[in-house]
């Protein structure tokens, strides 16, 4: 509570990482977006609230284009990351997801090795030159993701062999590997129990540091628990963006009111 | 505390709903009827598995019982020595074989008497027994000039009543007397067979050998369409998987859903309806007018089971693309691999086992397929025997099992329906040991996610 | 405000705000009879006002019970956090006023005789109405979650320190006119802190008023006036 201000101070000298600037996307006819506006601050913790549909998650997947895959999907406005535009047609998607990696609801392990696991991202993008890189980057992306002391006397074991939370720290670890600088996290908790949640959240608190983090949570406590700042969507419209404890103590819209104090319809 | 704020709902629900109790242990009617469905719809199903287990086994044993004999032929196995005189002497006589027979039924005589046995026999009831042995016996010795004067055993087939006769085919009761074999003939081959003259032995011409003239079903094997068949199925292989998957993956994974692509989904769907035999008609006008390939050959043969193999490739390939779950390609895209990537490195690994299964079922479907080797001449044909070589194995005439099948049913000769019921139990073995294999290939590609 | 998906949690809160006015209905009560019990020299109401306190106690333990069971199983945000928070420091505060009128039913019984100078008790009485006025006013601005009312609150808070400083420096000069009376005047003095320790809980209760009902802090625009502090 008493180092907010002081966050909130650097934050607002900083130039923000991501800057969204009237943002619209379309699934076919449907207007999903609309007209979201957010600057989102390096090295810290955006949370993305709102009700189920009201397109926190589409949002988010519009910030390393994972909407592309979607045939019917269209974006307008601009996404700047750094300054850059990434829906510049310049700008190959490939490239962007690179620097801007991401976490899913469910953890979603390659079949294969927890070893193969960190290490696919590295390889397809060339970042070791031999084995002995390889292996440091996987140990320090395990370590990273604080899953080193457990698994590193069996990293050719399946990834999919581990727990829950076990695994969507791989899947952390996974996105850190490729060192990415923007990690979006869709959901990462929501399919583990509470003390695999509890240390997904240390991990994000530590990642803080280093990476600028979006989370989109269904759970209030966790946005609450991990963000700096948290933005309220509903129905495609970014309602209130703020510091968390703003938000969750005195929402300036009704909306926002409404909802974290459970009045929704 | 907690008791006060609970029990007011806790009293609205016991109030809207005054629910008497009842007994667990007491089954309601409802309950009971439910019970007796479930009961009466088990019943249905172990009857249903039962009456399919039946069905089974009766094929089986017709299968079985009906084709076994294709597997063993009778012979007649004589030991005898000829010296370097009595050849002379044979050789001068104007009908030698005649005279070569006559060193034979001595030789049998002889065995006879050692027996002790005595039935009586002349040459014309050897012949009908064994078929002309004089010239088998020559051809022998002008071939193998210093085995005169040794013993030398020789493993004549008996004719195919004989055959018939062992095999239960062909009885006293049921035969009738013709030029083929005589009811007297049978005490001969009774006796023959008490003195182990007459035998039944594995007949591996039958694996082995290729198809043999209309009048000689002892001879007919099986084994050159069987070559025929593989030399098919490499082709159908090597096209049909990479073709077959190739276009999957770009109609799953790459290509943009259009009206186009629609198109293309319902005419895959509708080709795998289509009747093989316009398959048949298509590769006769395509490969072989159109493009002059050979006539009769596996390669065309499984060009055209290609063309009717992909459908079920394709949309199996289809289906397990499908099924491997989108959170492998967000996972890969995720961490910045390229759309071909992600295809290549996750799905398509976790998809092989459906892709394999697919294949498997598409082969046996092209494997058991007559209809369009009718059409391209790979049926009604007398293999010269096997091809020379492992091109020649692509581009020369053969048949395939099927069709060999189908050819040998359609022959005049019992002896050959006999045959047919072989050739199915071969066609068996095989597509159950290609089943076999594409289980193991299965178990290796299989992974957990 | 809309009504709670939960329903049983806007019952909740219905009751904890009931349970907080009537605190503080009987604090006032508490401290109107302290007084009364004071300036007529009525040793029994004082008594009964001394065992009174107990039920106000309770109810402050079971508030405080409540409101902790709330917190736990319904996480209140936003405006819920705000009344459940503000309901905890209001309950405090009415438990604090019952004390405070509890000691002074307490002093009633200590003097033990009539009041020799009634224009004394004036004094305390004219105290007691003005911060029996601003308790009332204030939790009338709880229970209708009317901030503007509790910021008159706070403000009106300089009167009543006013009189108190007054009331202060007559009892000096009586003090110092007649040692006599010195008893009786410190106990007077005291009651009097009491009744303006009183007035200072109400001024808090606004405080929490006004941020519950609007989520910031009541702005502190006034120094505060009491002289006595540096003397007493």
């Amino acid at each position: 509570m008493n180092e907010m201000p002081n966050i909130e101070q650097a934050t607002a000298m900083t130039e923000s990482k991501i800057s969204a600037d009237k943002v619209q996307v379309y699934y076919g006819d449907n207007h999903a977006i609309k007209d979201v506006d957010i600057e989102i601050q390096p090295r810290s913790v955006t949370a993305f609230i709102g009700p189920s549909g009201c397109g926190k998650s589409t949002f988010l997947r519009t910030i390393n284009r994972m909407n592309d895959t979607i045939e019917f999907c269209r974006v307008e406005g601009s996404i700047r990351i750094d300054g850059e535009d990434i829906y510049d047609p310049k700008v190959d998607p490939v490239q962007l997801r690179a620097k801007v990696g991401m976490v899913f609801q469910k953890p979603n392990p390659f079949p294969k090795s927890i070893y193969d696991n960190i290490a696919y991202g590295p390889r397809i993008h060339g970042l070791a030159r031999n084995k002995s890189e390889l292996d440091d980057i996987v140990s320090s992306s395990l370590q990273k993701a604080g899953l080193w002391d457990e698994v590193k006397d069996r990293l050719d074991e399946p990834g999919t062999g581990m727990s829950g939370g076990q695994q969507q720290r791989l899947c952390i670890a996974r996105a850190i590997a490729v060192s990415p600088e923007v990690i979006l996290m869709d959901e990462p908790c929501s399919a583990l129990d509470p003390i695999a949640t509890a240390k997904v959240e240390e991990l994000i608190d530590e990642l803080r540091e280093n990476y600028t983090i979006v989370i989109v949570t269904h759970s209030m406590q966790q946005a609450a628990r991990v963000s700096q700042r948290t933005a309220f969507f509903h129905l495609g419209v970014l309602v209130e963006e703020g510091p968390t404890d703003n938000i969750f103590t005195n929402p300036k819209d009704k909306r926002t009111q409404d909802y974290i104090t459970g009045r929704f319809g | 505390m907690t008791d006060s704020t609970l029990t007011p709902e806790a009293n609205d629900t016991s109030a809207k709903a005054p629910a008497p109790s009842r007994s667990l242990y007491a089954l309601d009617d409802l309950t009971k009827k439910r019970n007796a469905a479930e009961k009466r719809f088990q019943a249905y199903g172990i009857a249903a598995i039962l009456i399919g287990l039946l069905f089974l086994v009766v094929l089986a044993y017709s299968i079985i019982s009906k084709g076994i004999p294709a597997f063993t032929r009778t012979v007649v196995q004589v030991e005898f020595t000829i010296t370097q005189e009595q050849f002379d002497a044979a050789e001068k006589e104007l009908f030698k074989t005649k005279a070569y027979e006559r060193f034979f039924i001595g030789a049998l005589q002889g065995q006879f008497e050692e027996s002790g046995l005595n039935v009586p026999f002349d040459a014309k009831a050897i012949e009908r027994i064994v078929g002309k042995t004089g010239g088998t016996i020559r051809e022998y010795f002008r071939a193998n000039p210093d085995k005169l004067g040794e013993p030398v055993a020789f493993e004549l087939a008996a004719s195919s009543r004989v055959d018939g006769y062992m095999n239960g085919r062909v009885t006293r009761e049921t035969m009738t007397d013709s030029r083929f074999l005589q009811a007297s003939d049978l005490d001969i081959v009774d006796a023959l067979v008490e003195t182990e003259v007459i035998k039944t032995v594995f007949n591996w011409n039958f694996i082995t050998g290729a198809d043999s003239g209309v009048d000689n079903p002892g001879g007919a094997g099986i084994g050159a369409s069987v070559i025929g068949s593989f030399f098919m199925m490499l082709v159908v292989l090597f096209l049909s998987l990479p073709i077959g998957v190739a276009a999957s993956i770009y109609l799953e994974e790459f290509a943009p859903q259009n009206r186009f692509t629609d198109l293309i989904e319902v005419n895959i769907s509708n080709l795998a309806a289509v009747p093989s035999i316009v398959f048949g008609i298509l590769g006769l006008a395509v490969f072989i007018q159109f493009m002059h390939l050979p006539q009769s050959a596996p390669l065309v043969g499984g060009l055209v089971l290609t063309l009717m193999t992909l459908p079920t490739i394709i949309i199996s390939t289809r289906a397990s693309l499908k099924a491997v779950p989108p959170s492998i390609r967000d996972a890969a895209l995720g961490v910045g691999a390229s759309k071909m990537q992600a295809t290549f490195h996750h799905v398509l690994p976790l998809a092989m086992p459906g892709i394999l299964t697919g294949t498997i079922i598409g082969l046996a479907q092209a494997l058991g397929e007559t209809a369009p080797l009718l059409l391209i001449g790979m049926v009604g044909f007398v293999a010269r025997g096997y091809p020379d070589g492992f091109i020649a194995g692509f581009t020369e005439p053969n048949s395939a099992m099927p069709a060999q099948i189908y050819t040998w049913a359609a022959r005049a000769d019992f002896a050959f329906y006999e045959k047919a019921w072989g050739g199915i139990i071969v066609l068996l073995v095989f597509l159950l040991s290609m089943n076999i294999l594409a289980i193991i290939l299965r178990r290796r590609f299989e992974r957990r996610w | 405000m809309s009504e709670h998906t939960v329903s049983a949690y806007d019952d909740e809160l219905t009751a904890m705000a009931g349970k907080v006015a009537e605190m503080g209905g009987l604090a006032e009560k508490a401290f109107a009879d302290a007084v009364s019990a004071l300036v007529s020299q009525d040793l029994a109401l004082a008594k009964s006002t001394i065992v009174q306190d107990e039920r106000l106690d309770n109810l402050h333990q079971d508030i405080e019970e409540k409101l902790i069971e709330m917190i736990v199983r319904r996480q209140p945000m936003g405006q819920d956090l705000r009344e459940i928070t503000a309901a905890t420091r209001i309950a405090n505060d009415l438990e604090r006023v019952g004390d405070l009128a509890k000691n002074v039913a307490k002093r009633v019984i200590a003097i033990d005789s009539d009041l020799q100078n009634k224009k004394l008790a004036i004094g305390v009485e004219h105290m007691t109405e003005l911060a029996l006025s601003q308790l009332k006013k204030v939790l009338d601005a709880y229970s209708s979650k009317d901030a503007e009312a509790a910021r008159r609150v706070q403000e009106a808070d300089a009167e009543v320190d006013a009189i108190y400083t007054s009331l202060f420096r007559e009892l000096l000069t009586y003090m110092m006119e007649d040692p006599r009376s010195i008893t009786q005047c410190v106990h007077l003095l005291f009651c009097a802190k009491n009744i303006e320790r009183i007035g200072d809980h109400a001024t808090n209760i606004a405080e929490n008023v006004y941020y519950m009902v609007t989520g910031e802090r009541l702005p502190e625009d006034r120094e505060k006036m009491d002289e006595t502090t540096g003397t007493a």
